[in-house]
Parts: C-alpha cells; sequence; structure tokens
C-alpha cells in the first residue's frame, strides 16, 4: 500500500505540473495587456513601457514560468497585479466563502440522498420508491443555476427569507454567513443528491442480495439492522467514490452559482482575473482548483482502502 | 417501468428535435425581431409566454434556441466521442505505456473543470457557440476515451475476440469488426448522457456569457437577462429553464430505456 | 445578528415601509456607499481606474484645484493663484499648516516632487497628458509654487483638479495604493478586498470637519445584489445605481431619493474611419439616420439623453445638434445606396462589458438591420478592447462611452483608435486650445461641436445618465459627475 500510494503522490505532481504548464502557455498567449488595461485610454508609451517593467512583463516567458513554479515551490503564490497584494491573501478571503458553499453543497446533498436512496431500497418497487425515483430523475435534470434563480424567486422574491444575493461575511458570527449560502449550497445539493440517491439505491440493492446479508438476515437479526449495518455499510465505496466526483463537481458548479448569487468565492475571482487580466492570480488559482480536485480524488482512492477489508489484504 | 422510460424519453426528445427542425421554418416571430412598444409584456395569446426586455418573443426565442442547443451538443458530443473511443479502443488493445499515458492525459483533462476550459477557450478565442462545442467537446474526450477502455477490456475477454487473435487477426481489425459492435451500446447510452450534459453546459456557459452570442438568443442569456427583471416579470426566468429540464429529462430518460432495453440484467435496479 | 434581522424586516416588508432602527437615531454620522465595481488600488496617480478617484477623490487625496459638482474649478490646497498675461506661468499661493495623514508637513517641495514624479520617463501617470505642458515647477518660498508651462493650456487649472493630480506625500508614494495617505479630510482606515474600503475622520483637517465621522465604500457590481443591498438598508446610497432598468419599484418609494444627474460620458457608436465604407462620410450619416436613439435609450431605460455630437448637455459650450440627423430609415438606405453598400453588407461591432454597449448592440443591431446592414455582435474584455481596437485599431465599429469631460481634443489627435482627420478640425483646435478669452472660447467649443456633427466621424448615441439613489435622509450628494468622485465631504444626515 505504501508503494502505491508514493506512486499516486509521483503522479499528482506530474499532473500538476503538466497543468502548470498548459495554463501558463494558455495565459501567456491571451490577447491584452495587462499593464495597458491598468493605465487606460490616456496611457502614453512611455509610461506603459515603465509600468510593463515594473511588473515583470517584459520578460521572456520561461524566465516568467520559472519565476513563478520556483515561487510555487516555496510556497510563495506571488502578487496580484490588479490588486498589489500577495494572492495568498486574495485566495485565503475567496476560499472562505466557495469552501464553506462546497462542504454545504456536499453534507446537504449527502444528507438528503443516502435516506432517501435507502428509502427506496427498502421499498423497492413500492410507491415509496417509484415517487422517490421519480424526484430524483427530475432532480437529475436540473441545471442548478436554474435551480439557482427559482429558489431566488422562491425565497427572496416571494417569500422574503433570504438574500437574493450577496454574502454576509463571518464578521457578524457563523448564522449571517450561513444564512447567506444556504439558497445557493441548495441550488449546488438538489441535483447532486438526485444523482448521489439514485447511486445509492443501486448500491444497496446490490448488497441487499449478498451472501453476507442473507447469512444476517437467516441468523435473524431485525431487517432494519441488517440494511443499516450491513448492506448500507457495504454499499457507501461506490457512494464514496461519487460524493468525490461530486466534489470536483461542486468545486466548478460553484463558479456559476457564486455568478448567480454574487458570492465572493473563488470562482468569481477567477473570471474578474481573467478579465483584468491578472495572470498570476488566475495561473494560482487553476493550479489550485486541479490540484484540490486531484488530491480529492487521491483520497477516495485511500478511503477505498479504509471502506472495503477486501483490499487491505495483503498482496492487493 | 422500463418502455415507460424510453416511451417518455423518446417522446420529449421527439418534441425537442421537432421544435428545433419546425424553427428552421417557422417561429411565431423573428426570434431576433425587437418590438419596443410590448417590452416585458405578460403572456398572453399574441405572446403565449410574453416579451422579453426589448419586446422579442420569448416562445420564438425558445424555439429557437432548441435548434442551436442541439447543434452545439451534436458537435461537442461528436468531438467528445470521435478523440475519445479511437483514444480508449488504443489504451485497451495496447496496454501498458500507452494505455498509462492515455490514462494519465484523461486523468489531466479531468482535473481542469469544464467550465475553466471554456473560460481559457473564450479567453483565448472569444466567445460564441463554435468555442462552446470545443469546450464541452474537449471535456468529452476523457468520458469517452475511459468508458471505451473499460468496455473494449471486458469485451477483449470474450472468446471470439480471443479466437480472432488467435487465428492472426490485426488488432485494428479486431477491434473495428468484433469490439466495437460489442461496446456499441455502452457507447450509445453515454451519447445520451453526454448530450444531456453538453445541453447543460451549453446554457452554464451562455448563463455567464461565453455560449452562444447575441443576437443568436440562448437559453442560458435568456435566464441572465431574466434576473435583473426578477421583480417586474418573474415569469421570464421560468420558461427558458422549463425548456433545459425537459430536454435533459427526456435524453436522461431516452439513455435509461436504453440501458434497459440494451442490458436487461440491469433492469429494475435503476 | 442585529444586520441579518434589519436587512429580514426590511425585505419582509418590502418596498413601502420604513424601518424603525433608521429613524431612531439623531444626528447618524456615518455612511455606506455603494459603488458597482473595486479600485484594483488607492493611489489614483498610477492607474486609469474611475473607481480609484470615486473612492478617494477629495476625501482621501487633495491636489492644488478641485472640480465641484459643477464641473467649476475650486480652490483646493491652493487657496489662491495668478496666471501671466501670456498664460505661460501660473503662481500658486498654498495653504500653510497642512499636514498629510502620516503627518508628513505639505508645502512647495511636496507640489514639486508630485508634479515631476508625474512627468518623470518612467511615471506611470495615466493621465500623463495633463502633465505634458509643464515645464518646471518652481519653489520660491515653501508656501508658494511656481509652476511654468511650454505653451499655453486653457485647461491647466482644470486639468490639476482631475484625481490624477492629487498631491501625494515622497514618505508615502511606496505604500499609497494600499494604504492612501493624502491631505483630506477623511483617513483610510482599511480595505477588505472584494468587499469595502472603510474611513474616518482626520482631526486634524486643515479645512472645515466634514459632518460624517465613518464611511464605507462598498462593492456590490450585480444589479439584483444592490438593490437587495438597498432596501435592506445595507447600503445608503448608490452615486452610480448599475441597474437602473430596474428602478420603478425604488422610484415609487418615500425612502429614497432618486436622481437622475448627468456625467460627461459619451455613448458612442465609434467608426473605424480609416476602414472602408467608414471612410466615406456619406455611410457614417447613414447610420446616424438608421438609429432611432430615442427608442434606443428608451429600450435601454438607462435614462441617458441622445446627444448629437461629442458633448454632453452641462459641457462647455454644449449646443443641441440631436437634429442633425434625425430618425430617417429612408434617407439612410438612400444614402447607404449613393455611397454604394449594398443591402446585406456585413459589419462587426465590437462590444465591452458594460451594459449599454451589450444591451445597446443588440438594439443597435436590430436597427440597422432594418436598413440592411448585417451586424454581428462580439463581445469583447476591456483588456482586449484597449489592445484590439484602442491600440491597434484593428475593428469596424464598437460601442464606448468617452467618460473624460473636455475631451474633444481625441478628434484633432494624429492617432486616435476611430482614425479621424481633418485638418479644418484639427486647426480649429489648435485655436480653441490657445485662445484666452472666455467668449472666444465659447465660440470655439460651439464651432468644435458642429464640425463633428457635420463629419459624423462616429455615431453619436446618448449621454450617460447617473442615476443615484439613496437614503431620502441625506444631504449633499452629488447629482452630477463632471469628473470621476464620490466626493462625501459635505454630505450629512437629517431627520
Amino acid at each position: 500500500m505504501g508503494r502505491l500510494v508514493l506512486r499516486r503522490l509521483a503522479a499528482l505532481l506530474a499532473t500538476l505540473l503538466a497543468a502548470s504548464v498548459i495554463v501558463f502557455l494558455v495565459l501567456s498567449v491571451l490577447p491584452g495587456d495587462p499593464a495597458a488595461l491598468i493605465l487606460g485610454t490616456s496611457a502614453r508609451p512611455d509610461t506603459l513601457a515603465a509600468l510593463r517593467h515594473q511588473m515583470g512583463l517584459d520578460r521572456p516567458v520561461w524566465v516568467r514560468y520559472l519565476a513563478w513554479i520556483w515561487g510555487l515551490a516555496r510556497g510563495d503564490f506571488g502578487v496580484s497585479t490588479t490588486y498589489d497584494v500577495p494572492v495568498v491573501e486574495l485566495i485565503r478571503q475567496r476560499v472562505m466563502v466557495s469552501l464553506p458553499l462546497a462542504a454545504m453543497g456536499i453534507v446537504l446533498s449527502t444528507a438528503i440522498a443516502i435516506p432517501a436512496g435507502v428509502a427506496a431500497a427498502a421499498r423497492r418497487g413500492r410507491a415509496v420508491d417509484a415517487a422517490l425515483m421519480g424526484v430524483a430523475q427530475l432532480g437529475v435534470a436540473l441545471p442548478n443555476f436554474w435551480l439557482g434563480i427559482l429558489l431566488i424567486l422562491a425565497f427572496s422574491v416571494a417569500l422574503p427569507w433570504f438574500p437574493a444575493s450577496g454574502f454576509a461575511g463571518w464578521d457578524h458570527g457563523i448564522w449571517p454567513g450561513v444564512h447567506s449560502l444556504l439558497l445557493p449550497a441548495l441550488a449546488l445539493a438538489l441535483p447532486q443528491a438526485a444523482i448521489l440517491a439514485r447511486v445509492t439505491r443501486s448500491a444497496v440493492l446490490e448488497t441487499l442480495g449478498a451472501d453476507y446479508v442473507r447469512t444476517a438476515l437467516a441468523k435473524g437479526l431485525r431487517g432494519w439492522v441488517v440494511l443499516w449495518r450491513h448492506a448500507v455499510r457495504n454499499a457507501l465505496i461506490p457512494v464514496v467514490t461519487i460524493i468525490g466526483l461530486q466534489f470536483s463537481f461542486l468545486m466548478a458548479g460553484t463558479v456559476i452559482i457564486e455568478n448567480v448569487f454574487t458570492l465572493p468565492g473563488l470562482g468569481r475571482l477567477i473570471f474578474q482575473a481573467i478579465a483584468q487580466r491578472d495572470l498570476i492570480v488566475v495561473q494560482d488559482l487553476v493550479v489550485l482548483l486541479a490540484g484540490s480536485v486531484i488530491v480529492v480524488n487521491f483520497l477516495v482512492d485511500l478511503a477505498y482502502f479504509a471502506l472495503d477489508p477486501r483490499l487491505q489484504a495483503p498482496g492487493q | 417501468m422500463r418502455r415507460g422510460n424510453l416511451l417518455l424519453g423518446g417522446a420529449l426528445t421527439a418534441a425537442l428535435v421537432g421544435m428545433a427542425l419546425v424553427s428552421l421554418v417557422w417561429t411565431p416571430y423573428s426570434p431576433t425581431g425587437m418590438d419596443f412598444l410590448h417590452r416585458l409584456a405578460r403572456p398572453s395569446m399574441a405572446h403565449p409566454m410574453g416579451t422579453d426586455p426589448f419586446g422579442r418573443d420569448v416562445l420564438s426565442m425558445i424555439m429557437a434556441v432548441a435548434r442551436s442547443s442541439l447543434a452545439v451538443a451534436l458537435i461537442a458530443v461528436a468531438v467528445g466521442a470521435g478523440i475519445g473511443v479511437p483514444l480508449g479502443g488504443v489504451a485497451a488493445m495496447s496496454g501498458g505505456w500507452v494505455d498509462g499515458l492515455v490514462m494519465r492525459g484523461a486523468d489531466l483533462a479531468f482535473a481542469f473543470p469544464a467550465l475553466l476550459t471554456a473560460v481559457m477557450i473564450t479567453a483565448l478565442a472569444g466567445p460564441g457557440a463554435a468555442n462552446a462545442m470545443l469546450a464541452i467537446g474537449i471535456f468529452n474526450i476523457p468520458v469517452f476515451a475511459r468508458v471505451t477502455r473499460g468496455a473494449a477490456m471486458q469485451a477483449g475477454e470474450m472468446d471470439y475476440v480471443i479466437a480472432a487473435r488467435a487465428v492472426g487477426r490485426g488488432e485494428i481489425a479486431i477491434m473495428l469488426r468484433h469490439v466495437l459492435p460489442n461496446i456499441f451500446g455502452v457507447l450509445l447510452v453515454q451519447i445520451t448522457i453526454q448530450f444531456a450534459l453538453a445541453i447543460v453546459a451549453d446554457a452554464g456557459l451562455s448563463y455567464v456569457g461565453l455560449g452562444t452570442q447575441p443576437p443568436f438568443p440562448s437559453w442560458g442569456r435568456m435566464l441572465n437577462d431574466a434576473q435583473t427583471f426578477v421583480y417586474r416579470a418573474p415569469l421570464l426566468a421560468v420558461f427558458p429553464g422549463v425548456a433545459i429540464t425537459l430536454a435533459v429529462l427526456g435524453l436522461n430518460l431516452l439513455g435509461d430505456g436504453l440501458r434497459d432495453m440494451l442490458d436487461p440484467r440491469l433492469t429494475g435496479r435503476r | 445578528m442585529r444586520c441579518f434581522l434589519a436587512r429580514g424586516l426590511a425585505v419582509a416588508f418590502g418596498l413601502g415601509l420604513v424601518t424603525a432602527a433608521q429613524g431612531a437615531q439623531a444626528a447618524k454620522d456615518t455612511l455606506v456607499v455603494g459603488m458597482v465595481l473595486e479600485p484594483p488600488f488607492l493611489d489614483p496617480t498610477a492607474g486609469a481606474a474611475s473607481a480609484i478617484r470615486e473612492v478617494t477623490y477629495a476625501n482621501i487625496y487633495e491636489g492644488l484645484t478641485r472640480i465641484d459638482e459643477k464641473g467649476q474649478v475650486q480652490p483646493a490646497l491652493a487657496e489662491s493663484w495668478t496666471v501671466s498675461p501670456d498664460g505661460l506661468i501660473y503662481t500658486f499661493k498654498l495653504h500653510t499648516g497642512v499636514k498629510f495623514h502620516d503627518g508628513t508637513p505639505f508645502d512647495c517641495s511636496v507640489v514639486k516632487f508630485s508634479y515631476d514624479r508625474a512627468v518623470a520617463p518612467g511615471s506611470v501617470n495615466a493621465q500623463k497628458g495633463l502633465f505634458e505642458p509643464i515645464a518646471s515647477t518652481a519653489c520660491p518660498n515653501p508656501a508658494t509654487a511656481v509652476v511654468t508651462l511650454k505653451r499655453p493650456a486653457a485647461n491647466f487649472l482644470f486639468d490639476m483638479g482631475w484625481g490624477d493630480a492629487v498631491m501625494v506625500s515622497p514618505n508615502s508614494i511606496a505604500t499609497d495604493k494600499t494604504n492612501p495617505v493624502g491631505t483630506g479630510p477623511f483617513k483610510f482606515v482599511r480595505w477588505v478586498k472584494g468587499d469595502r474600503v472603510e474611513m474616518e475622520r482626520n482631526p486634524d483637517y486643515w479645512g472645515a470637519q466634514p459632518k460624517l465621522a465613518h464611511v464605507t465604500f462598498r462593492f456590490i457590481s450585480d444589479p439584483s445584489a444592490a438593490m437587495a443591498a438597498l432596501l435592506a438598508g445595507d447600503v445608503d446610497a448608490f452615486p452610480n445605481f448599475p441597474a437602473p432598468e430596474a428602478l420603478d419599484a425604488i422610484r415609487a418609494n418615500p425612502r429614497f431619493t432618486v436622481a437622475i444627474g448627468t456625467t460627461s460620458g459619451k455613448t458612442i457608436l465609434a467608426l473605424n474611419d480609416a476602414r472602408k465604407p467608414f471612410d466615406d462620410a456619406r455611410v457614417r450619416r447613414a447610420l446616424a439616420y438608421a438609429i432611432n436613439r430615442d427608442e434606443l435609450v428608451d429600450a435601454l431605460a438607462n435614462y441617458g439623453k441622445p446627444i448629437g455630437s461629442h458633448a454632453v448637455p452641462g459641457d462647455f459650450g454644449y449646443v443641441d445638434l440631436t437634429g442633425v440627423y434625425p430618425y430617417d430609415p429612408t434617407k439612410a438606405k438612400a444614402l447607404l445606396a449613393e455611397a454604394g453598400v449594398k443591402p446585406g453588407t456585413e459589419m462587426t461591432i465590437l462590444l465591452p462589458p458594460p451594459a449599454y454597449a451589450r444591451r445597446g448592440g443588440e438594439v443597435i443591431a436590430e436597427m440597422l438591420g432594418s436598413v440592411g446592414i448585417t451586424v454581428k455582435l462580439v463581445p469583447i474584455e476591456f483588456a482586449q478592447w484597449l489592445d484590439q481596437v484602442f491600440t491597434r485599431s484593428d475593428f469596424d465599429a464598437t460601442i464606448i462611452a468617452h467618460t473624460e469631460d473636455r475631451d474633444l481634443d481625441i478628434y484633432a489627435r494624429d492617432k486616435y483608435y476611430f482614425n479621424y482627420h481633418n485638418p479644418a478640425y484639427q486647426a480649429l483646435y489648435k485655436q480653441y486650445q490657445e485662445a484666452v478669452d472666455p467668449a472666444k472660447q465659447l465660440a470655439l467649443a460651439q464651432a468644435l461641436q458642429r464640425t463633428l456633427a457635420e463629419d459624423e466621424p462616429n455615431v453619436f448615441l446618448f449621454s450617460l445618465a447617473k442615476v443615484g439613489v439613496w437614503n431620502a435622509k441625506l444631504r449633499g450628494m452629488w447629482e452630477n459627475t463632471p469628473i470621476p468622485a464620490n466626493d462625501v465631504t459635505g454630505i450629512y444626515w437629517v431627520d
């Protein structure tokens, strides 16, 4: 297992490095000059040249790439060219929105999907099953940004319970922040919950047919004990896989949801940074996002080991 | 249940395609035509879904978008399948380092969220339907590569493939003659799923301004425009969303129905 | 928690009701101003973004002169000045006893430092052109600054009132971008990136103390978020409301004052006059005839006013020339035919991000379509706009608002992005620039506008309105913005 982890780590690093090269190359050929954008329409050529020099834009591409990567390797994300502050500071502020949002999304979706999926499996073929799976079928088809708009229509415009947009911040305590993230988290969570509920249902159904469940039942254990202690626990592997995949999906999904609800998260920072040609911010963010997806997939692999005793057997 | 999925999905998809085809020759109004005297009109006989802030007929716009949205999804899936299926096939047949390289490449492509790819392509080449097709298509490549590889490896262990190899058939011939027809069902199901995803992705991209460009309408931009007017004309935010949801629902049901039909073993599980 | 409750209440009771919390306190001395764009940094002498000035101008930084709400030049750090008869030597008498927020004393050496820095070869001042006439700055004594020009500059005192010409201290210039230090009535407190900038009353201010003790600028770009923040009372004032088209609900509400003011923003359909067929004045006039500006303004619902030349109502010497090319599609078609432009001819309009361009483009495409021109709309970001349109002149047409005041000079330049070359206009502009007699200046300013209307180098569309919304109990808000600024020094609350 140790060797496997090491190999996966090496592959992870190589993938990240490849991602960094791709991002850097794409951004370096992007039309539009960051210095010209800062100086605007009255800028004179000498002023521009002076600023370009100040920003280090007059250095060759490969020098800039190496400087960036060398900085990253030492944990230095560089300085934003538009805000003139360390990128780390920018990202830290934005992460405090995006991460809670994605986390709330995952928690909500799991909290809805697993009971729904298990219930449907337990009542397989009955009305409950049909109703739950019908709703799930519809939920999978709902685009999350439209769901967000519908939630705004319902709970901000018609019933003014939640803000239509904006983020209250964490300065005034937990609740105002959570309150302003609840609708967007719900918009993210419901379509994901629909997928997850379907996966949970079929996974539980599969384990219900397995020998050890039959054995447990034969031993006289009560139905719901068997269901939760044996069937569900063993059904968790595919479910965890999906949750892991959903994390990467949610990180991307938040970009659009952040736009729907105007939340100052990482997604909007990327959009803004691209529009302002704040290249270093874009580079850092892309590597960070891609990196977090890769790391989460890695963690999901590890979770397999923890959940599936068969994989822990020597020789595997 | 299983036939129900297929029928409902087929009907919804047929309605979508039908609407797209009809829009080629007829829409109630021009989807781009503005009527400044009837701005933000409520639904009526003249405008069954009302009009937008520039007095354009919402029904006509939705019909026109059915066409462009299908086109984007079709090409995106074609790009994804066209490149992904051969890659996956080669990876499965060759194994070894080729397989590893293709799969690590798929990992890499997977690590970039599709939207991010779209943003970068758009920043590079400007927004537009073509770029949306490309961005979604690129996202589809690793999906098809993985599915094909998995299915092809399974098929590769079948007796008739081993037999064909034993009589000295070339790998490409085996792939085309024996493996591909066998994994066709799996691919078809994946195609309907990706098709539905592509429609959502296209709408999402145009919602943030990266997809189909004005004057031609798009469901995403209609939703975005509608958001400014939620206090005055909330219905504007409803119709395009219903259109997307029904289109996706139809394709998903069709996919499920096809899967059940092609793989009876799974019946009742989904 | 309190914040959440207030929001909940305000939104819950909808548009018509007053929140109790607001009325109870007498003599409120804090203000939250909503802005659409966040400044990239806070040094107005190092970047072009209007948002920098909208936070700092007159509040944190001051110049020798300042521009007031009406666009008039007023004394600021210079209490008075004299100009030599040939218009070349400006002698400023400076206020004494003025200190920067960090304690650095302000005197002529600071003036010399600031101006020298702006004209220096390595200067990154976005408006370096303003300082171009300056030959030298001298300090006969600490309270007197003598600025010598290379040539007369009619707008010099106005130009030195721009945000780009404010006084900066040599001691703090390195950190002004993130920690601005000026001489103004407000001191910088903190900046929460992506959210707000806070400032507080400067107790050591040299002039009259402002009535407000604490001012916060919050950055909310999204129209629906702006609306929600306003209704909830999170924001007291939006000097520039981002969603004028959704304003109807607020206009009827007695809690708010809605002020439709003017800016110097001239929204134009800029044409590349060096490119066929726009090099033909008949084509440009045809386009002007084809666009129904009243309807355009109406459809955009942004409270703009149609204009007929490169000037807006309220500008120095403004002439109403909207009647030169009234909406007349028949005439437009005839002119196009005469110029040999066939129906179905394509043109591409590049659209930068603001709504006036993106949404305006859709309407204009439709209008031009009905006289037989097929318009392709291409949205682009500002970075690309600057590169492709402004720097390389690689475009057919674009929609853009020129927000600088008194910028008739752009049509007299040898090289400017829309490639207009008219020797007669250039000669006229030279006369205007060198005219010292105000009456003659006025006449020349009018002649310049007429020449532009006649030639129609660009299609002049509408003035950019400034739609301000603020709490009805606020006094002293600027209704008009001749320059990018949110001068809060004169604002106070009434009961």
